[in-house]
């Protein structure tokens, strides 16, 4: 038994994360006048948010005046293909443009329009030109505005701090227990509330635009606290990842490419994405775009390394070093290519999360009392696939109503502070230092590249579900083997320690993925299965929810709500709300 | 592409360490920080390194390599073809393990700075050419490779003299900004000590985003801090009106 001190804070509220929605988050929870924290795995200010390029959607319609909320809502259920919860994503189309503007006060300086008002970008599926944006660092500019912003918010903040469980006290939250990475002490945060902002899981597959944050902490954290998760069988893969030379695979091109003219090629220099969708062409929803370099390459018309061509010299040197620096450079770096003279090539890479914690959509809250979630981590927004742009808005609004969520449930708190079990911190000091003490087992990064192998063959763009029930199979066996990861060498800031408790995270996850898409017997949106490849109406209706029990993932269907009138008339025009004349508006009533 | 790399790794904590010598297979367009991840993976999984997003957009991977800071995401191996590659921690900040350094004080320095004070509530009338004027100093990833590279930091234990590169670029977007109201020049004078800078432009060379932390930044801060204490006739006015 261990008999170190264990270090001990106590706060109102703990915010587990410090990406963007992480610290909009703790910022509306410290202007309620809380004591809160923030925790996070990284240094401030290094989050995956910075990875975002193309720009934050909102529909102020500084360019194209007819866009409005309305369409902006219309574009992402339509593109969530309608499992996602409309209440969130109205909530999301109404609040972005003000969280927007916030930002440009806290010290963002968006590209300008000749007005002098936020420029916006066209990108895929989305009706207007909608995507705020600074050339394409958009992300790096949230987070960076939002790390100065709460700096000066009287937040406490926890750099480097790896948190392995979350505590309860009966059915509600009562904190969290890890460790400092530096010297690998132990740590509780003893808390009211729970604010989980953690990201997505994306580092699961082995052509990925993650970072190396992204497992999937807090979701796994979370479920097995007793949270439901929802729509885990819903990865995104971009359209667009780098494909050579080899170091570089499934480094992100910006959507932005696109948005500002690329087009795509195939290997005969057809434009072949007037095959899929000749209407919106390069501009399609990411899951078609996709899906539709998967195929070229399949039917024998990729290009050299297996991906497709994306040309944007067209459009000038000048315009592309302006718009798009950071794409022009990450070429010229990392793959010796001059993207104003020359195409390159491109090909899907792992993206996003589209599942994860099923919350409410005016709180945040979770089926656990006292615990939120916000971003990435969270579910409902997106449904089926993500459109571009809606992960930083995303990430403001639901930060921010995460934070007065959390605020709301402890103002509201009556009796005494939530208690602490000691024994339960105490078996999870003894678990996590175990991987020391096994002097023969597995190699965590072995497994973790093991895992990625699997997922990418067994649950990657294409699925059926053969390949996915053999799938389930390699992942418990895998799970079964992770018993044995160990760890080498002190507690001092050390990655190989880290990485056990990274692919346990992943590994529940992967299982989480993988059963909800066997269930899901259709195609729709970003799970495409080739043995079911319709989309059919009778799985509109529901969403899979998991619940983790006695250490057993639980499947189960919850209906998809129904849209109140207001909002499913929206959909009764046959184009977007925003084209629509009032007179048109009066005559269909 | 079957030579191997030759890595020569600090290995150590704050009591010391030495370089550690790795042998590692070469893969086309492969970085430094690629390498370290194969000794992670295959040989030393305790390596410390800090890194997120391998992608040049972070900042968590500087480091020193043959001696010049640098981020290792951003670092060619072919660039040292047939030379050992020489990767140490950043000198400027403590060392933690490994190549994984403290800076902390970073952290520190940056509370010190007041936000941007808007003049007016958002949406602003801004142009473009208002915005490019600060945009550049947006590019910053936080590496803090200027910092390590910023002699007064660096061989003279300036950190209680002067903030360093970064927060002169972190200043001048606020103090550039068109609508920004707050006034830094007392700070800059005072605390932030940007009169130990000698614009020498090492930390301009070393910048991974290319911002011309010298020229853009450095050089016409001190020109407000000169303008507002040194200037003779406002100096003049200054005494004739008891101020």
């Amino acid at each position: 038994m261990t008999t170190e001190t264990l270090e001990t804070h106590q706060y109102d509220v703990i915010v587990i994360g410090a990406g963007g929605s992480g610290l909009r988050a703790a910022v509306a929870a410290a202007e309620g006048g809380l004591k809160v924290a923030v925790i996070t795995k990284s240094l401030l200010g290094k989050a995956h948010t910075v990875m975002a390029e193309g720009g934050a959607a909102a529909s102020f319609g500084n360019l194209d005046a007819p866009d409005g909320w309305e369409t902006h809502f219309y574009d992402t259920m339509r593109s969530g293909h309608f499992i996602n919860n409309y209440r969130a994503v109205e909530i999301f189309a109404l609040e972005a443009p003000d969280r927007v503007l916030e930002l440009e006060e806290w010290g963002a300086v968006f590209d300008r329009t000749s007005a002098g008002r936020i420029m916006q970008r066209a990108f895929g599926a989305h009706s207007f030109r909608r995507l705020c944006h600074i050339g394409d660092h958009t992300g790096l500019e949230l987070l960076r505005t939002m790390q100065y912003k709460s700096i000066h918010s009287g937040i406490d903040f926890f750099m480097e701090v790896t948190l392995t469980t979350l505590l309860k006290d009966g059915e509600r939250v009562a904190g969290a227990f890890g460790y400092y990475r530096a010297d690998g002490r132990f740590v509780l945060f003893r808390a009211k509330a729970v604010i989980l902002s953690t990201g997505g899981w994306g580092r699961i597959y082995k052509i990925t635009s993650n970072s190396w944050e992204s497992t999937g902490d807090g979701a796994a954290m979370a479920f097995r606290a007793g949270a439901d998760l929802t729509d885990m069988e819903m990865v995104q893969f971009h359209p667009t990842g780098m494909v050579w030379p080899p170091g570089v695979r499934g480094l992100l091109v910006t959507e932005g490419v696109r948005g500002e003219g690329g087009l795509l090629y195939n290997s005969e220099g057809e434009r072949f994405m007037e095959r899929y969708d000749p209407a919106r062409m390069e501009l399609s929803s990411r899951d078609v775009v996709a899906r539709s370099i998967f195929k070229e390459v399949q039917a024998g018309r990729g290009t050299p390394h297996g991906g497709a061509w994306l040309d944007i010299s067209h459009k000038g040197a000048e315009y592309v070093k302006r718009k798009l620096p950071a794409m022009y450079e990450q070429f010229l770096t990392l793959a010796d290519l001059d993207i104003t003279r020359e195409r390159f090539e491109v090909a899907p890479t792992c993206h996003y999360t589209m599942g994860g914690i099923r919350v409410d959509a005016e709180s945040c809250a979770s089926s656990v009392p006292g615990l939120f979630a916000a971003g990435e981590v969270a579910a409902g927004l997106h449904g089926a696939n993500r459109l571009g742009g809606n992960s930083l808005t995303d990430l403001l609004v639901f930060g921010r109503r995460a934070g007065l969520g959390a605020s709301a449930y402890v103002q509201a708190w009556q009796g005494d502070a939530p208690k602490v079990d000691q024994a339960t911190v105490e078996a999870e000091m003894v678990r996590i230092v175990a991987p020391f003490q096994r002097s023969e087992g597995i190699n965590p990064y072995q497994l973790h590249q093991q895992l990625q192998e699997l997922m990418t063959v067994h649950a990657g763009i294409m699925r059926s579900g053969d390949v996915l029930a053999e799938g389930l199979e390699k992942i418990l066996d895998l799970k079964d083997r992770a018993r044995q990861m160990m760890a080498a060498g002190s507690r001092t800031y050390n990655p190989g320690w880290h990485a056990v408790f990274d692919v346990e995270n992943m590994l529940l996850l992967c299982e989480g993925i993988v059963r909800s898409a066997l269930e899901r017997k259709e195609s729709r949106g970003a799970h495409w299965r080739t043995d079911y490849p319709d989309e059919l109406e009778e799985f509109q209706r529901v969403n899979y929810v998991e619940s983790y029990r006695d250490g057993e993932i639980q499947v189960r269907t919850e209906a998809v709500s129904p849209m109140p009138e207001r909002l499913a008339k929206l959909f009764t025009y046959g184009k977007a709300p925003g084209l629509v004349s009032p007179a048109e508006r009066e005559a269909m009533g | 592409m079957s030579e191997g790399i030759t890595l020569s790794v600090w290995r150590g904590d704050k009591d010391g360490g030495e370089e550690v010598g790795y042998q590692v297979p070469a893969v086309p367009g492969m970085v430094v920080l690629d390498a370290l991840h194969w000794v992670q993976q295959n040989a030393q999984p305790d390596l410390a390194v800090r890194w997120n997003c391998k992608a040049a957009h972070c900042g968590s991977c500087g480091a020193e390599v043959n001696g010049e800071p640098k981020l290792l995401c951003k670092t060619r191996l072919d660039d040292y073809a047939g030379e050992t590659v020489r990767v140490r921690p950043m000198a400027t900040f403590p060392v933690i393990k490994d190549l994984v350094t403290d800076v902390s004080w970073n952290y520190q320095v940056a509370e010190q700075i007041p936000p941007l004070d808007p003049a007016v509530p958002a949406p602003f009338t801004m142009y473009q050419e208002d915005a490019s004027r600060v945009q550049e100093f947006h590019r910053c990833i936080e590496c803090f490779l200027c910092q390590d590279t910023c002699h007064v930091l660096r061989n003279h234990d300036g950190t209680d003299k002067y903030f360093g590169p970064r927060f002169m670029v972190k200043i001048a977007e606020y103090e550039m900004h068109a609508v920004d109201q707050g006034d830094r020049v007392p700070l800059l004078a005072q605390a932030a000590g940007l009169n130990m800078c000698n614009v020498t432009k090492c930390c301009t060379e070393v910048c991974p985003q290319h911002i011309r932390i010298t020229d853009n930044a450095i050089i016409p801060l001190k020109e407000r801090v000169v303008d507002r204490y040194y200037d003779p006739i406002r100096t003049l006015f200054r005494r004739l009106a008891g101020r």
